[in-house]
């Protein structure tokens, strides 16, 4: 199945999250990432889903999330050229001289060492999804403590917004 | 300062509302003390369910929002049922609700419930109000967003120390929200292709839906219809949208529809839906439905086309707008064969029934009602088989004359129904065709129609058993009758009906006795002869009354469209 990549802007009211995922929910599909965040206009928010589903059945919950009153806007930017990224924060549990390794690691990737400890390196990573499981990939050898994916954000590319 | 609670009856004024129905708790006391001096007429439902019921009968007879008013808890989920219902059928209406204090809110207090959550999928919109400021524009955005675009049930949630803050925040004039756009404007070379192909069409049908009756646009697609020279097709909920009386109409389509109706539809060569939404008992099997033909479809809901059938020809925009257009641009075209071959049918397969029996047949009791009435009454139903023979045997000339939940198929909507619709419309007859299963399910709402002097008739057609259900139960599953037994002996109810079913015993309850102990004038009837006498008795006793027609108990309804099955497959039943 396809993963559809939805983004809204909300009204920034409450219950508005519930809304758009009981909506979603409600017809028995599965949200992989969701992602809200403030605009640049404090009464509208920005949500961003990732929602593996078939394409007709993802049109129409496009178009009844477009009806909810709360919803000022809708897209689905799946078929459209665009940007998606999504961060990363990953803790290893690590020796002192795995850090190095790790470090130089984050460095290729353009990540970032938040943290190091004696036992453990807190790691920050941005970018698409691809770039993110390939970093992820490469991590195999060290033992995760902790783990946390902020589920992407998403952009068409040109001049339409 | 005016406090939350004049607020919530000033909009309700200002919304245009005359008549409340509701029921009071402890989380509403506070709107009740306003109301007692308000200028409406408020109807005390028995249970909130009947007020939610009375509200939509309200809004489906005139158009306008219907309002109810019920309790936090109980009273809120009581109310789901009638608001569900509403939705499904795109029915105007404002429920308010009281909350627990907001302090309370999440704390499980007494008679607390998440009413916001609870009512979210079945409302087209609804809010929990956490300061009284918010209320006027509340209550006007309220009432817009129920009656406009597809009209749909708000529910507005309001905590009891709302009720009683004060402010000064004036009403704004009007609704203004980036979020909220009912009105597509229709684009114009959308109905110039649809009129185009309904031109070249040599086979096409027009399949008119309860849009077109909550669009007000009957006269507008009537034009349509004959002009174009082109037969239609009527879903449960467009009935009336377009005379039965006309040539060109074929009855009702789908499940329950006629010969005429779903055999044209398996070999035309365009079909319309104006204002239907291919509701799944109207197409049988998706991937069959209309299999030679090209669709059009116009709804004033972007999300109702291509939900489940694929559409050629999309026009979206308010019905009424796109009918007068599409006038227009529609050129006459005789197509002879194809009208002679749908008039064959219409007129040598009509829906049928034993005539000569000399049982009481419910048709019967159907076309009784149909002479005695003159066509002129607005029927109400409940769900079941009733509603199927009321839809086929009652000849509907006038939109919002036919009233039924068609969507959710709420057994129990009769009753209440009825008295909206009555309470909206008292110098003409309003007679409630119900069956002896969905009867029972807001009896209690009777006494409402004894104290507010509304003579509503009541026609039972008791079969003994829940007769849909019975119906399947003996077509699709080898006559296994599991549940469906009513009135007689309960422990029945898991055995076969006798081969020779003999009329039924006592009945319980004594339907009668009943009616008579709620005040209304009670009936029994046995024999066709008695039909006539009791409805012309009921309809001028100036009371309700409640006739009971004991009815043949297995009469099936057809025709009948399996399951599963394409619309051609229909099994006829009597030829």
């Amino acid at each position: 199945m396809k993963k559809h990549i939805i983004t809204a802007l909300v009204e920034n009211n409450p219950g508005v999250l519930a809304r758009l995922v009981g909506l979603i929910a409600g017809r028995g599909y599965n949200i992989e990432t969701l992602n809200v965040g403030p605009t640049g206009d404090p009464t509208v928010s920005r949500m961003t889903m990732q929602v593996p589903g078939d394409n007709r059945v993802l049109e129409q919950v496009t178009k009844q999330l477009a009806k909810l009153v709360d919803v000022i806007e809708v897209t689905d930017l799946t078929s459209t050229p665009h940007f998606n990224q999504e961060c990363l924060l990953i803790k290893l549990t690590s020796t002192q001289e795995q850090h190095e390794e790790i470090m130089s690691l984050a460095k290729r990737f353009g990540g970032n060492v938040l943290a190091a400890q004696p036992d453990a390196v807190i790691v920050q990573l941005t970018g698409d999804a691809r770039h993110i499981t390939d970093f992820l990939a490469l991590l195999a050898p060290y033992k995760v403590m902790d783990f946390s994916r902020s589920g992407i954000i998403a952009m068409a590319k040109g001049g339409r917004s | 300062m005016r406090t939350g609670a004049d607020i919530i009856i000033e909009g309700l004024l200002r919304g245009g509302v005359k008549t409340l129905f509701g029921l009071p708790g402890g989380q509403v006391l506070d709107i009740f003390d306003k109301l007692a001096k308000a200028p409406l007429e408020f109807f005390l439902a028995r249970h909130e369910q009947g007020a939610t019921h009375m509200a939509d009968g309200y809004a489906r007879a005139t158009g306008r929002a219907g309002a109810c008013l019920v309790t936090s808890g109980p009273g809120a989920t009581n109310a789901v049922t009638g608001l569900a219902t509403a939705n499904m059928d795109g029915s105007p209406m404002v429920c308010i609700s009281g909350q627990v204090p907001s302090p309370l809110i999440g704390n499980d207090a007494f008679q607390e419930a998440d009413t916001a959550g609870i009512t979210r999928a079945v409302t087209k919109h609804n809010y929990l109000v956490k300061r009284v400021e918010d209320l006027p524009r509340v209550m006007v955005e309220a009432f817009e967003i129920a009656t406009t675009g597809k009209p749909g049930p708000v529910l507005v949630d309001v905590p009891k120390d709302i009720q009683q803050a004060r402010c000064d925040e004036p009403f704004p004039s009007k609704m203004s929200r980036r979020g909220y756009r009912p009105d597509n404007e229709p684009d114009v070379q959308d109905i110039e292709r649809l009129a185009k192909a309904i031109a070249a069409a040599r086979r096409p049908m027009f399949l008119v839906g309860g849009g077109v009756v909550g669009g007000d646009a009957s006269a507008e697609f009537a034009a349509v219809a004959i002009k174009s020279g082109v037969p239609v097709a009527s879903t449960l909920m467009g009935l009336g949208a377009f005379p039965g009386s006309e040539p060109l109409a074929l009855g009702m389509m789908g499940m329950h529809g006629t010969v005429a109706a779903n055999r044209a539809a398996s070999v035309c060569d365009l079909i319309v839906s104006v204002g239907a939404r291919f509701d799944d008992r109207v197409t049988g099997k998706v991937s069959t439905f209309a299999p030679h033909a090209k669709k059009g479809h116009i709804d004033i809901d972007p999300s109702a086309i291509g939900k489940t059938v694929l559409v050629d020809f999309p026009v979206v925009g308010h019905v009424k707008i796109v009918l007068r257009k599409l006038l227009e641009a529609v050129e006459p075209v005789a197509r002879p064969e194809w009208l002679a071959q749908v008039t064959d049918w219409k007129t040598n397969s009509p829906p049928t029934y034993d005539r000569a029996s000399r049982e009481l047949l419910p048709q019967y009791v159907i076309e009784q009602i149909a002479a005695v009435t003159h066509g002129d009454a607005t029927i109400v139903t409940d769900v079941g088989q009733h509603q199927m023979w009321a839809a086929h045997y009652y000849p509907y000339s006038k939109p919002r004359s036919f009233i039924t939940s068609g969507g959710l198929g709420t057994m129990g909507f009769g009753l209440p129904a009825a008295i909206g619709v009555k309470a909206a419309r008292r110098d003409q007859p309003v007679v409630l065709v119900s069956g002896d299963g969905s009867i029972q399910m807001n009896f209690q709402e009777l006494v409402v129609a004894v104290e507010h002097d509304l003579p509503v008739v009541v026609v039972i057609l008791n079969n003994g058993y829940l007769g849909l259900v019975r119906q399947w139960q003996e077509m699709l599953y080898k006559e296994e009758y599991s549940g469906v037994r009513l009135g007689r002996d309960a422990r029945h109810n898991n055995e076969r009906i006798p081969a020779k079913v003999q009329t039924p015993g006592p009945y319980r309850p004594d339907f009668v006795k009943l009616a008579d102990a709620h005040g209304a004038l009670g009936l029994r009837v046995t024999g066709r002869d008695e039909v006539a006498p009791a409805l012309d008795k009921a309809l001028s006793c100036g009371r309700p009354a409640v006739i009971e027609c004991m009815v043949r108990p297995t009469e099936n309804v057809y025709p009948f469209v399996p399951p599963g099955k394409a619309l051609g497959e229909l099994i006829q039943g009597l030829i």
